[in-house]
């Protein structure tokens, strides 16, 4: 290897980061000029920056489709991603107290059954769970996205959670044992709060994960009135002319704009989430 | 709260058997049975009505012609027989299926490693650039991006015109054949950030003195990746191997809203995913899309297992004892 000096190396080093950041985000920086371009100009221009800003896609996006306004859609997206985000803490972080600090029989085999569930194409189960809320009634309402959360299917947080609270001394909760908590208490005073790490990162990624999710709500959602922005976003397709270019852009910048200011406010958080969820275990 | 508590054990007189179990040792006593339990309920209930009880459904429905409408009709292999002799769209997905993992996942683990190396430096700026490489793996299963990316690769588009720069001209990528498939692939790859942060973390634990050492002893760059880094990562490497080809093989958005729906050009996005959600919920084939799913989950078990057997040849623990 030639040895070049230290600050040439650097300076090469930043290029090379830089093009790549540049390749990695130029698709959401052309969806954001995109969105403010004049139509004809969306696909016919190869250039970045509209010959004049122009804001229709927002005002004719925004009407939606099939009389329903896209502000609704954000509306059940957040409701959907809201309520999903609440029943997956509560209910992973239950199991996992139990998996990481309590003995009971059975543990090991269930754990591992967990374990397993982490691999299981969701396909394998989806046609059944149809069925049974197709029978229950609860086709076309927001239950069948919600309740599965509130039953802790997602594996991938319970080992999360778990791999976390295993982390914390022991001593703590055998003290407050010994000082009189019940389980109960000790669990929610004590292993709860300094869980929080573990607790933010399974919202943070639910929240996304919910938000993105497209293939469950186009399944159990059938009416325009019940769609999420994934939803929403597909009807612009399906009409996929090129006047509905700017609004069809226009929706998908907004789209994007929960994730990114997610992202943005806990970028630090998310990004050790992945490697620690990663790599214990 | 208090009440709760499990009681102290009774001093009654007990039973000369009784004693005897009393007198395991205290490991064995599992004193917090009941508070375990009633920590468990949610998971517990869900695991059975919602994971074991449908995997069982699922499983006698695939032998089965089943519309939701009229009660399942058992015919036996019959679904299993049909994919493989007498549907050709269904091998055409496979076939998708299998390119797209077989490429897409190396693809994105090669990107990922090298550019955590390339991070892996004690330079400033650091944590921005981890982020904005990370940024793609939050977005990319949307909607949203699947449809910006389809604009991308579109006729005209910045890539056509872009190569076209290049002097190499190509056709629509998502509406010829050829293509179209390679610009899914290249969303995946696109979200190289998640196991770009892995291998990072893994990057760090490496000793450094491992490669000053090798590199006293004269050893260059490449054979210190060959023999320190790739050796000391194995273990990260596995990990993200079975994560990703899991995930790949369940890919659907993007085969969806690229494709426009219905599989692509001349089904060259017919993913298997997608036409597992056709049969079943389109044309309302149930057993049939059951079938279809339990050949997806036995073909990812088979992967996985041979992901696993293979891992004691190539992954290599610091510690034998910390084997999982």
């Amino acid at each position: 290897m030639t040895v070049l000096p230290r600050t040439a190396r650097s300076f090469g080093w930043h290029v090379l980061c830089l093009v790549i950041v540049a390749v990695v985000l130029y698709p959401l920086v052309w969806l954001a000029f995109a969105s403010v371009k004049p139509p004809d100009e969306i696909l016919s221009r190869l250039a970045l920056l509209p010959s004049r800003f122009v804001f229709d896609g927002y005002t004719k996006g925004w009407e939606g489709a099939a009389d329903v306004g896209f502000g609704r859609f954000f509306l059940n997206s957040f409701l959907v991603a809201g309520l999903s985000v609440a029943a997956n803490v509560l209910s992973c972080s239950l199991a996992a107290f139990a998996f990481a600090r309590l003995k009971f029989r059975f543990r090991g085999a269930l754990f591992a059954f967990m374990i397993t569930t982490l691999m299981l194409p969701y396909h394998v189960t989806l046609i059944p769970q149809y069925v049974i809320f197709q029978q229950a009634g609860l086709v076309n309402t927001f239950v069948p996205l919600i309740l599965p959360k509130l039953l802790a299917t997602e594996a991938f947080f319970v080992f999360l959670i778990v791999q976390f609270m295993r982390g914390i001394p022991r001593e703590l909760d055998e003290a407050a044992i010994i000082d009189g908590c019940s389980v109960y208490r000790t669990f929610w005073h004590v292993v709860l709060p300094l869980s929080k790490p573990a607790l933010v990162t399974t919202s943070i990624f639910t929240f996304i994960w919910t938000w993105n999710d497209f293939f469950t709500q186009m399944v159990y959602l059938n009416d325009t009135e019940k769609f999420t922005v994934p939803l929403g976003l597909r009807l612009f397709v399906d009409t996929s002319s090129e006047s509905n270019f700017g609004a069809m852009f226009a929706m998908s910048a907004l789209a994007l704009v929960p994730i990114v200011l997610f992202f943005l406010a806990f970028q630090r958080l998310l990004v050790e989430g992945v490697s620690t969820s990663g790599l214990k275990g | 709260m208090t009440t709760l508590r499990t009681p102290d054990p009774p001093v009654a007189p007990v039973s000369a058997a009784r004693v005897r179990r009393r007198d395991r040792p205290a490991g064995r006593r599992r004193k917090s049975q009941p508070e375990a339990f009633a920590f468990l309920t949610p998971w517990l209930l869900g695991a059975v009505a919602l994971t074991v009880g449908p995997m069982v459904v699922s499983l006698y429905l695939s032998f089965t012609d089943y519309d939701m409408f009229t009660s399942p009709k058992w015919i036996g292999f019959g679904n299993f027989a049909h994919m493989f002799t007498g549907d050709d769209r269904y091998l055409q997905s496979v076939q998708v299926t299998l390119i797209y993992v077989l490429v897409s996942v190396p693809l994105k683990l090669t990107v990922s490693l090298l550019v955590a190396m390339l991070l892996n430096t004690r330079r400033g700026a650091n944590g921005f650039y981890r982020a904005a490489f990370y940024a793609p793996s939050l977005l990319g299963a949307s909607v949203a991006a699947a449809l910006v990316w389809r604009a991308l690769f579109m006729g005209g588009g910045p890539v056509n015109e872009v190569l076209a720069f290049f002097g190499w001209h190509t056709p629509s990528w998502v509406d010829d054949p050829q293509f179209s498939l390679a610009s899914i692939v290249l969303l995946g790859v696109w979200q190289f950030g998640a196991p770009m942060v892995i291998f990072l973390a893994g990057l760090k634990q490496i000793p450094a003195e491992l490669h000053e050492a090798a590199a006293i002893d004269g050893a260059g760059a490449f054979r210190r990746f060959r023999h320190i880094t790739l050796p000391m990562l194995s273990p990260v490497i596995f990990f993200n191997l079975v994560m990703e080809a899991i995930h790949a093989f369940q890919a659907f958005t993007p085969a969806f809203v690229i494709g426009g729906g219905r599989g692509g050009p001349a089904d060259a996005d017919l993913f298997y995913t997608l036409y597992l959600f056709e049969v079943g919920f389109q044309d309302f084939r149930m057993g049939y899309a059951s079938a279809m799913a339990w050949v997806l989950l036995v073909v990812i078990a088979i992967v996985t297992a041979i992901v696993f057997r293979t891992a004691k040849l190539w992954v290599f623990y610091d510690d034998a004892e910390d084997r999982k």
